[in-house]
């Protein structure tokens, strides 16, 4: 599927739906901010039609689980998430137990999940991911932090100007969550987890607008100082 | 009286026949409260059952292979929900039909392992306008008519006809589970189109035997 002689990530995503498009769309919507990791698309019946087909899944299960790697899985509607168990429950049992299928929104649980399995995450870290990307839209993800802590608590606090015309879109957020994976500290944005593509974007943050950076933890001031380049330097896009 | 391999590759080109037959009905009950494939699914699913059953190169050995054929048949085929419930209940039903021959108990057996793989994989109860609430009560009936000791063959009419009861019994609920429960109370006054095609597998399933 896929020609890059670069090794995947540890952990698969396999999306499984009842329409090839939609399928193929959310692979190529999440591969847009998950570079490296390997997306597999088992969408419609095996003649293009609506529907899921055990023997595409199942395909796609075997791929995603190659090389050792674990995998979650995506599904839309009811009967791919029955056609994704039955896979499971038939296929051998130390690839099976590799497998998780997330109870997850098919779209935002796949941005999610590729984003943080981009990051390197293990198998319970990208399905907790998935998971959460169900609320990430219920509340208000950059509502102010309830109670504001006395300031010798350990936390750094900063504020940037979004600079880049689109302001905090997707792939700045994408390019947001990805570095700052890879340092030990906790980050947020307006009371948004930073790590989350989905709670950076619904911040809705546009040009112009001041972000509250918040940083904790053994590498706070690098993650701190990491971010506001970024912010300040337009995510590349000035 | 007991029920062999024989049976079990009738009940499979009767069901496919009757699929056949009723596959217009089903699309119809389905476009009503779902998304109107379950007809053209279970025709196609059955049809390739029957021509993979054409193609062996020997008669089954035993009723377990039939069941296995037809179980991995409709997952692969099928394509909505009742490809993965219908594969399911039929693989359970092949583990519980270990023996050459079928008496009355076997005949529960199978039933009951069905009922049990659908249970597992839809998670649905009953009341809730699905195919469980078809098969609930045929097995229900089908423990009284072998404990009665009817034979196989009538305890799979009475299975037949207590599926019947049942998916008429699905008009008036309100589903809550699979693609129906998203239209909610618009749902009640509709024969659940998964209780009907159990009902016709269960009625081609007795007619084999008879």
């Amino acid at each position: 599927m896929n020609d890059s002689t670069r090794e995947h990530a540890p952990v698969a995503l396999v999306l499984v739906s009842h329409s090839r498009a939609l399928a193929q769309g959310a692979v190529e919507l999440a591969g847009q901010m998950a570079p490296g990791v390997l997306l597999i698309a088992a969408g419609g019946m095996a003649d293009g039609g609506l529907g899921t087909s055990y023997d595409t899944v199942e395909e796609a299960v075997v791929e995603a689980t190659g090389d050792g790697r674990s995998a979650v899985v995506l599904t839309d509607l009811g009967s791919a998430v029955l056609t994704a168990e039955s896979v499971l429950d038939l296929l051998d049992e130390d690839v099976a137990a590799r497998v998780r299928i997330a109870d997850a929104p098919f779209v935002e649980g796949a941005v999610a999940a590729a984003v943080t399995a981009h990051g390197g995450a293990d198998l319970a870290t990208v399905l907790a991911s998935a998971v959460h990307a169900g609320s990430t839209f219920g509340e208000a993800a950059g509502a102010p932090a309830v109670a504001v802590a006395a300031q010798d608590d350990g936390v750094l606090r900063t504020t940037a100007v979004l600079r880049n015309p689109l302001g905090l879109h997707a792939r700045p957020a994408a390019v947001v969550a990805r570095m700052l994976a890879a340092y030990d500290a906790k980050v947020r944005v307006n009371g948004a987890n930073a790590a989350s593509v989905l709670e950076l974007m619904k911040l809705g943050a546009t040009k112009g607008v001041e972000l509250r950076i918040e940083t904790e933890g053994p590498q706070a001031a690098q993650a701190r100082d990491a971010l506001v380049a970024a912010v300040e330097g337009g995510f590349g896009e000035i | 009286m007991t029920l062999d391999v024989a049976w079990a590759v009738d009940w499979v080109r009767l069901s496919a026949q009757t699929v056949t037959e009723h596959r217009q009905e089903l699309i119809e009950l389905d476009r009503q409260i779902g998304d109107g494939d379950h007809g053209e699914n279970l025709f196609r699913g059955f049809s390739a059952v029957v021509a993979k059953l054409d193609a062996l190169p020997a008669e089954p050995a035993d009723i377990g292979e039939v069941l296995r054929l037809v179980a991995t048949t409709l997952m692969s085929t099928v394509g909505g929900a009742a490809g993965p419930l219908y594969g399911t209940a039929y693989l359970r039903a092949a583990k519980a039909t270990g023996v050459a021959q079928l008496d009355s108990h076997g005949v529960v057996a199978l039933l009951e392992a069905a009922l049990e793989g659908i249970v597992a994989r839809g998670k649905a109860t009953t009341g809730e306008k699905t195919m469980v609430d078809a098969w609930t009560p045929a097995t229900e009936a089908a423990v009284t008519a072998a404990d009665g000791g009817a034979s196989p063959a009538e305890v799979l009419a009475a299975a037949a006809d207590a599926a019947h009861e049942g998916a008429e019994a699905t008009i008036p609920l309100v589903a809550t589970k699979g693609r129906a429960s998203y239209l909610g109370e618009r749902s009640a006054g509709h024969l659940d189109p998964g209780a009907r095609s159990t009902e016709l597998i269960l009625r081609a399933a007795a007619q084999a035997a008879a």
